[in-house]
C-alpha cells in the first residue's frame, strides 16, 4: 500500500471503511498500480479479500505484494485471501479432465462455454468465498476485481456485467457491510461502447472513483501521470456535490509518489 | 584469530578462510540457451530477432508473454519481423510451433533469413564507426560547448551474444533448420483432417489452433508436466495474419462481424497458456482491416506488447524529404509492466524503421536538416503532421490528447 495516497484518500488501514464501492478507472495509461494498492492496503487492515485476477497469474500479483511488503500465499494459506486466478481456470475449465468435471468442481468462468451469457456461477464463487463462516479472524469483507473489460472481451453482455455489480454490492456491500473495488479501463475517446457503457453506469453507483489518467501533453519521465479522486458525496443524505481532487503520480520500484499538479520533484 | 583458524580447519585446505565455497551444482535452474534474465524483475528474456527490437522492449521478450504486431498495409515488414523471431529461435535452439492459414509453414520456414557471422557484421559495422569517428575526433570550433557531451546513439546499442544479426539477401542454411523441432498447424489441411469441434462458441479455425498449442505445450514438457525429460527448452510460437479473412473470422471484412469475441476469447485462452509454459508468441494481426476499433482495442488490453507498424510504400510518405532515409515508423503500443510496478521502457517514443542492405533496424527518428533558402519550409502541412505525430507516439506510459503547439 502507498502512504501518499492512503493520506489523500484519508484512509488508513486500523479503521477500514465499510460498504464502500471504489471504482478504478484508467485512460491512455495503466491503472493496475491502484489494484495493488488496494490488496495490500486490505490484507495489511485484516479484511478477507476475494480477488478475482483475471488478467494476470498469482505469481504476479504475489511479487509486487512482496515488494509492498505483504505475501500472498502466507494470505492465502491462512485463509484470508481468496484467490480466482482467471487464466488458470479458463484452461482447466477447457483442457480439463472430464473427472474433474463429474467432481462438481465450481467453474466460476462457465459462461466463456456456455451459451447462457450471465455471471452467475462467478456471482456464486464470490457469495460463497466471502460467506461468513465460523471460527473467521476477519471482520471486514472485500471483492477486488481486475478487471471488468476482459469480461466484456469473453462474451459477456454489458447487461450481465451490470448484474453482477449489482449482486455483488447488494452481497457484499449491504449485508456484510463490506466493501468493492473493480478496475476498469476505457477513456472519453474510445470506441468500445459496450465498455463505455458499463463504466458510465459504475461512475453512477460508486462512492468513491480514482480515476489515472495520461498527461495531456504526451509522455514524460517524471510524471507518469495524473490521478483523479472524486468522493461521491452526492450519493448521501443532504445532497452536496462530488468533491474533486486532482493528483499527479510518479510510479517508483516499490512506491508511488503522490504530488499537487506542477510540482513534480524534477521541476522544484 | 580463531576464525580463520576454524575456516582452515573446515575447509581442510590451505585456502584462505574468506573464500567462498560454491557449492557444487550452484546453478538452480539450469540456463536456457539464447534467454536471460532481466535486470528488473529476473524474468527470462527472450531475444525477438532484432537487437534494436530488444532495447526498444526493455531488454528482450519476457517468456510467457505475448508480441502482438499490428501489420503494415502490404505486411512486407510485419512478415520480415515475423521471420526474424522464427530465425532467432534457430539459432538458439528453441522449439518452433509456426501457424498460417496462407502459407505452408514448411515454406515459411525455407523462407527465413540467414544468420550474420559476427566476422562479417563486425567487419562492416567498424568501417562505418571508423568514419564517424573521424569526424567527431576534430575540434569543435562554433559549438564547443557541446565538446564533452556524450556522442549520442541513433541505433540502440546491445550485445551481439543475446540477439543476433540476420541477413535477409540469402536464406538459412538447411542444416541449422534439421537440429531444430518445428511443429506446424496450416489451417486448410487441419479442417480438412478432423470434423469441427466446438470449443466455447469460438470460431473453429481458432479452436483448433488452441488445441493444437495445448497438446504441443503438454506433450513436449514446456509446462512442467515431465520434469525427468530433457533439458528445459524454450517454444517460440508464431502465428501468421491472426483474424484475417482465411481464418474464418469476418472482423476484417464488416463493420459488424457476425462474432466480435472470438479474437479475444481466444487470446485470452493463449495467455493463460503462455503464461503457465516456457514460450512465447508472436502474432500478426491485419489490424488496418479490422473496422470495428473496439476489437482492436480490447485485443490491446488482452495481449502484452503491442507493436504497430506503420510503412511509407505508397502513402505521400514515400517520397516526402522529411522521412527519405526511412521506410516506416514503428508505434509501440503497450508494454508489459510483468512482476512490477514499472516497465523498463526506453525514453525515445519516436521511433523509425530502416531496412539498409541486409540490416532492418529501429532508430529514432531524425527529422533532417532544412537546407532550403527559404526561411519556412515548403512542406510545413507535412512537419506539422510530422510534429504531431512526435509529441503523440507516447506508447507504454501515456498517450496525449491533441498535439499542444509550444
Amino acid at each position: 500500500m502507498f502512504a501518499e495516497l492512503n493520506e489523500l484518500l484519508n484512509a488508513s488501514p486500523q479503521r477500514p471503511e465499510q460498504g464502500k464501492f471504489t471504482l478504478l478507472r484508467d485512460t491512455r495509461t495503466d491503472g493496475s498500480f491502484l489494484v495493488h494498492h488496494f490488496l495490500s492496503f486490505y490484507l495489511r487492515a485484516g479484511c478477507k479479500v476475494c480477488f478475482v485476477a483475471l488478467l494476470q497469474s498469482f505469481s504476479h500479483y504475489n511479487i509486487v505484494a512482496q515488494k509492498l511488503g505483504v505475501s500472498l500465499t502466507a494470505a492465502k494459506e491462512r485463509g484470508q485471501l481468496v484467490f480466482l486466478e482467471g487464466l488458470a481456470s479458463c484452461l482447466d475449465m477447457l483442457f480439463g479432465e472430464e473427472e474433474e468435471e463429474q467432481a462438481g468442481q465450481p467453474r466460476p468462468l462457465r459462461f466463456i462455454s456456455e451459451s447462457t451469457s450471465d455471471l452467475r456461477a462467478l456471482f456464486d464463487f464470490v457469495r460463497t468465498s466471502l460467506a461468513p463462516a465460523a471460527g473467521d479472524a476477519w471482520p471486514g469483507r472485500v471483492l477486488l476485481l481486475d478487471d471488468l473489460g476482459v469480461l466484456l472481451s469473453l462474451g459477456a453482455s454489458p447487461v450481465a456485467v451490470l448484474d453482477f455489480i449489482h449482486y455483488c454490492r447488494v452481497a457484499v456491500c449491504s449485508r456484510l457491510q463490506g466493501n468493492v473495488v473493480v478496475l476498469a479501463h476505457g477513456g472519453e475517446d474510445s470506441e468500445d461502447e459496450e465498455n463505455e457503457l458499463v463504466v458510465t453506469s459504475l461512475c453512477h453507483h460508486s462512492d468513491l472513483i480514482l480515476w489515472a489518467e495520461g498527461l495531456a501533453t504526451g509522455f514524460c519521465k517524471d510524471v507518469h501521470g495524473q490521478l483523479k479522486i472524486i468522493r461521491r458525496a452526492s450519493l448521501q443524505p443532504g445532497g452536496e456535490r462530488d468533491v474533486l481532487q486532482t493528483y499527479q503520480y510518479k510510479i517508483q520500484d516499490k512506491n508511488v509518489t503522490f504530488f499537487a499538479r506542477g510540482l513534480s520533484a524534477a521541476v522544484l | 584469530m580463531a576464525a580463520p583458524a576454524t575456516g582452515g580447519a573446515a575447509q581442510g585446505r590451505g585456502a584462505p578462510s574468506f573464500q567462498r565455497k560454491v557449492p557444487a551444482g550452484s546453478s538452480r535452474l539450469a540456463a536456457i540457451a539464447g534467454t536471460r534474465p532481466a535486470a528488473r524483475h529476473g524474468q527470462l528474456l527472450l531475444s525477438s530477432g532484432l537487437p534494436s527490437l530488444d532495447c526498444v522492449l526493455g531488454g528482450g521478450l519476457a517468456v510467457g508473454t505475448l508480441l502482438l504486431i499490428e501489420e503494415d498495409k502490404y505486411g512486407v515488414y510485419s512478415n520480415l519481423l515475423f521471420k526474424y523471431f522464427l530465425a532467432e529461435g534457430v539459432v538458439c535452439g528453441h522449439d518452433l510451433f509456426v501457424a498460417s492459414a496462407k502459407e505452408l509453414p514448411t515454406n515459411i520456414l525455407k523462407e527465413l533469413p540467414a544468420p550474420l557471422l559476427d566476422d562479417n557484421y563486425r567487419n562492416e559495422l567498424g568501417e562505418a564507426t571508423a568514419v564517424k569517428s573521424e569526424d567527431f575526433q576534430d575540434f569543435m570550433k562554433i559549438a564547443w560547448r557541446y565538446q564533452n557531451l556524450p556522442k549520442v546513439e541513433v541505433s540502440p546499442t546491445s550485445s551481439a551474444r543475446f540477439g543476433h544479426y540476420y541477413d535477409v539477401s540469402k536464406t538459412m542454411s538447411s542444416e541449422l533448420l534439421q537440429s531444430i523441432k518445428c511443429h506446424s498447424f496450416f489451417l486448410p489441411e487441419e479442417l480438412s483432417l478432423q470434423p469441427t469441434i466446438k470449443m466455447c462458441n469460438m470460431n473453429c479455425g481458432y479452436a483448433r489452433l488452441l488445441q493444437s498449442i495445448q497438446k504441443i505445450i503438454y506433450q513436449e514438457g514446456f509446462d512442467g508436466s515431465h520434469p525427468q525429460k530433457k533439458q528445459k527448452n524454450v517454444l517460440r510460437i508464431g502465428i501468421q495474419s491472426l483474424g484475417a479473412m482465411l481464418w474464418g473470422d469476418d472482423i476484417c471484412s464488416t463493420d459488424n462481424p457476425e462474432d466480435t469475441h472470438s479474437l479475444t476469447k481466444f487470446l485470452y485462452v493463449l495467455r493463460g497458456l503462455l503464461r503457465k509454459s516456457l514460450s512465447a508468441c508472436i502474432i500478426t494481426v491485419p489490424a488496418h482491416l479490422i473496422q470495428n476499433k473496439a476489437i482492436m482495442e480490447r485485443v490491446t488490453n488482452l495481449s502484452d506488447v503491442v507493436v504497430g507498424l506503420e510503412s511509407f510504400i505508397g502513402s505521400e510518405r514515400e517520397t516526402n524529404p522529411l522521412y527519405k532515409d526511412y521506410h516506416g515508423l514503428i508505434h509501440v503500443h503497450q508494454i508489459p509492466r510483468l512482476n512490477s510496478l514499472i516497465c523498463d521502457v526506453s525514453d525515445t517514443k519516436d521511433l523509425a524503421f530502416r531496412l539498409k542492405r541486409k540490416l532492418f533496424t529501429i532508430e529514432r527518428l531524425h527529422l533532417p536538416p532544412d537546407l532550403s533558402d527559404t526561411v519556412s519550409r515548403s512542406s510545413k502541412q507535412d512537419l506539422a503532421e510530422s510534429a504531431k505525430l512526435l509529441s503523440s507516439g507516447c506508447g507504454a506510459m501515456a498517450i496525449g490528447k491533441k498535439h499542444l503547439d509550444f
